[in-house]
């Protein structure tokens, strides 16, 4: 037992918590014939509860649209129960809102481990959720499996030492060296004048990519690339004329940085009308939804993004037998909306907690769950999750490309455009410098 | 030196957006003493209202804007004559509390309808189009457009106050409503057809905001802010005052933008903190309008 393992904050886990017990009990008096054995009945009513916490409102709600058809997919695969160990354990999903506020998604946190006593806790969407989140299981020794928060924020972040790692947490996602290696080799697909201008809010996000050392700027150098950066904005900005005086100045051809989307509208209409004309324009966040592209319009086309998942991804679910394709078009169908990478991370959160469960010894038993997740090795619908492979112990890296939003039709699409470093996953287009036509 | 000229210029249209944010609250602080927290969100509605008639209708812009603001002229009086008339007369703590929930309830219930998806209304050429000023300065045409409504709306709003009878029967019952109400006057209708009017004004700042950038629905009380500092350094009740509060606004944010981009934000609610101090009535306090 080390010091992170504290039973005093929940009841020790036996094979029979209050609840089932309670089940039990209730059940054997309705059926009114007391039985010597009432064992087996007991293991049949054991329920293998997950805690999921999503910022289901607040700004972040964007990345938690998908949940409510992902939970409705978990819950079809296992109306009939998981096979474990011989035995069929019912899954039951707890949802609760992080509000996307840090301290809220603590509190859902302790609130999934106290009171609903879950065995296993799924998190994701940025450092402000699963940070807190991780921590809390942590600290109380549950199980938690945490995806689309870069690695480093969600590691170095919360203190992890890469020589000891986490006892109870795992996380699988790209990391900042992903997004520079991929944006400078998408860069490198056209003649430029090697000019970049950066957009990095003060905000953990602008802070780690615009960080001397581990962000951006060393390996800028390092690549020949010349960098205007005037230092972090305050977000949400209302004006953005001092930065596009600067870019215009230096002849800035590529923009980069990782803007909410309104900042971005805000910044891209005016350097329209101020007369800024970059050839790239990369900038993550502001143009990974489809929404948030079809609120900008015409002049979204051309623009490029980080792919953490797409429908040409050749990767397929475990837990329905979907492939990309098959999920983003379900999605669709199920709900009218267009695809967005979220949907494939949290489908993937499901697919790597049950793919532990059917290792483990079911619900109660949290340390045989916690070897199960360590020992994953698992093709899920992001690719191969494998938290003993990773740059860190506790963390497994999922591939990263780069695409572009260019027209089809009447919409503009995205299509992949580099694959630098994953090679597995298939290039659909070129890079098309913005306002060529392609 | 074209630089900071332009700064400052691109500050002072930046003003114009305030000052439509904050007209409206203006107003309904100027004649019922009401701080209306739900103002920023009402923004918001109005820009969603606006994305509807669009999106849904295929109105073009310009007759969307006439829908909006008929719409919100409308819903500003149900919600006085529904809902904040309660509130008059109990303190100045009821108003608040009831806009507040009022603001609360707005945000989610636009979360749920339009999801959390940034959005934007597409006025095609107009977005990127520009004026040149010869030099290095261009300004875009919206922004022009933006300030051009800005002071067309105080101007308007200036004639009725003082011009009309309606203007009057708002001034009286803003001075005294009691001694308002003796002279025959329905305080409760005037009342309501000043948060109608506030509404119509919100309606414009909403359009704007739609057509500027993209919006989500949580970005209510980011204006709300904004809109209530131009409303404090112009002084409470001028109509004037506002306008010059949210040009203060704009530029203080342009040239603290240009020394630091991380001083933006902060430079504007500083040189709010100033004119607090300098005037704590804001610099025109209820000037010409009462």
């Amino acid at each position: 037992m080390t010091i992170n393992d504290k039973p005093i904050a929940r009841p020790a886990r036996s094979g029979l918590s209050r609840r089932t017990l309670f089940k039990a009990g209730a059940g054997l008096a309705v059926a009114g014939a007391a039985s010597a054995f009432p064992a087996p009945f007991v293991r049949a009513a054991q329920t293998f509860k997950i805690g999921f916490v999503s910022p289901r409102t607040g700004p972040l709600a964007v990345f938690a649209e998908s949940d409510d058809f992902t939970m409705a997919q978990v819950r079809k695969a296992t109306a009939g129960g998981v096979q474990v160990g011989g035995r069929r354990v019912a899954v039951e999903i707890i949802y609760k809102d992080s509000q996307s506020n840090s301290n809220r998604a603590a509190e859902a946190a302790s609130e999934l481990i106290l009171d609903d006593e879950v065995d296993l806790i799924v998190a994701a969407s940025t450092p402000s959720t699963t940070n807190p989140v991780a921590d809390q299981c942590e600290i109380n020794g549950v199980p938690c499996i945490t995806n689309d928060t870069p690695w480093q924020p969600h590691f170095f972040g919360r203190g992890g030492d890469p020589k000891v790692g986490f006892e109870w947490t795992y996380h699988f996602f790209w990391g900042l060296e992903d997004i520079i290696g991929s944006f400078t080799s998408l860069w490198s697909q056209i003649e430029t004048n090697k000019t970049v201008g950066a957009l990095w809010p003060n905000d953990s996000d602008g802070n780690a990519w615009g960080d001397p050392k581990r962000g951006f700027p060393a390996v800028l150098a390092e690549k020949g690339y010349g960098l205007v950066d005037l230092g972090r904005f305050q977000s949400p900005a209302d004006d953005f004329t001092s930065f596009l005086i600067d870019f215009k100045a230096k002849d800035v051809e590529i923009v980069t940085g990782v803007v909410p989307p309104p900042d971005f509208a805000n910044f891209w209409s005016q350097a329209g009308q101020q007369g800024l004309k970059p050839k790239i324009v990369t900038v993550a966040k502001a143009s990974e939804f489809p929404a948030a592209i079809e609120a900008i319009g015409d002049r979204a086309e051309g623009l490029s993004v980080e792919v953490w998942w797409s429908p040409v991804h050749p990767f397929s679910s475990g837990m329905t037998g979907q492939s990309s394709a098959e999920l983003a078009a379900a999605y669709t169908a199920a709900t009218g909306r267009r695809w967005a990478m979220p949907l494939a991370f949290k489908h993937s959160l499901f697919e790597v907690a049950l793919d532990a469960l059917k290792r483990s010894e079911g619900p109660g038993n949290p340390d045989a769950l916690r070897e199960a997740i360590k020992t994953t090795n698992y093709a899920s619908i992001v690719g191969p999750v494998n938290f003993q492979t990773g740059p860190v112990p506790n963390v497994s890296k999922t591939p990263l490309v780069t695409g572009q939003w260019q027209r089809e039709g009447k919409s503009l699409e995205l299509r992949i455009v580099d694959n630098a470093l994953a090679s597995n996953i298939p290039v659909q287009s070129t890079l098309v410098p913005i306002g060529a036509k392609g | 030196m074209t630089d900071w000229l332009n700064t400052l210029l691109q500050g002072v249209l930046l003003g114009g957006l305030y000052t439509l944010f904050a007209t409206g609250l203006s107003l309904a602080f100027g004649v019922m003493r009401l701080v209306n927290i739900a103002h920023g969100d009402l923004i918001v509605l109005a820009a969603y209202v606006a994305l509807v008639a669009v999106e849904t209708l295929h109105l073009p812009v310009l007759a969307a804007a006439a829908v909006v603001i008929l719409v919100m002229a409308a819903g500003g009086y149900v919600l006085q004559r529904g809902l904040l008339t309660h509130t008059v007369g109990r303190g100045i703590l009821s108003p608040l509390l009831v806009t507040f929930g009022l603001s609360i309830i707005l945000q989610n219930l636009m979360l749920e309808i339009f999801s959390a998806d940034s959005r934007g209304l597409q006025a095609g050429a107009l977005e990127t189009a520009s004026v040149s000023l010869g030099g290095d300065i261009t300004v875009g045409a919206l922004p022009l457009m933006i300030m051009g409504t800005a002071i067309a709306v105080i101007v308007l709003l200036q004639l009725l106050f003082t011009r009309t009878t309606l203007g009057r029967a708002f001034r009286a019952t803003s001075d005294d409503g009691e001694t308002a109400q003796l002279m025959g006057i329905d305080t409760k209708q005037v009342y309501a057809l000043a948060m109608a009017l506030a509404m119509a004004v919100v309606a414009v700042a909403g359009v704007y905001t739609a057509i500027r950038t993209s919006f989500d629905p949580l970005g209510g009380p980011n204006r709300l802010l904004f809109a209530f500092e131009a409303v404090i350094i112009g002084g409470l009740g001028s109509l004037w005052g506002t306008l010059a509060g949210g040009i203060i606004l704009g530029v203080s944010q342009a040239i603290g933008f240009r020394l630091d981009p991380g001083w933006g934000t902060l430079s504007s609610h500083l040189a709010f903190l100033a004119v607090l101090v300098v005037r704590p009535n804001g610099l025109f306090p209820r000037t010409r309008d009462r």
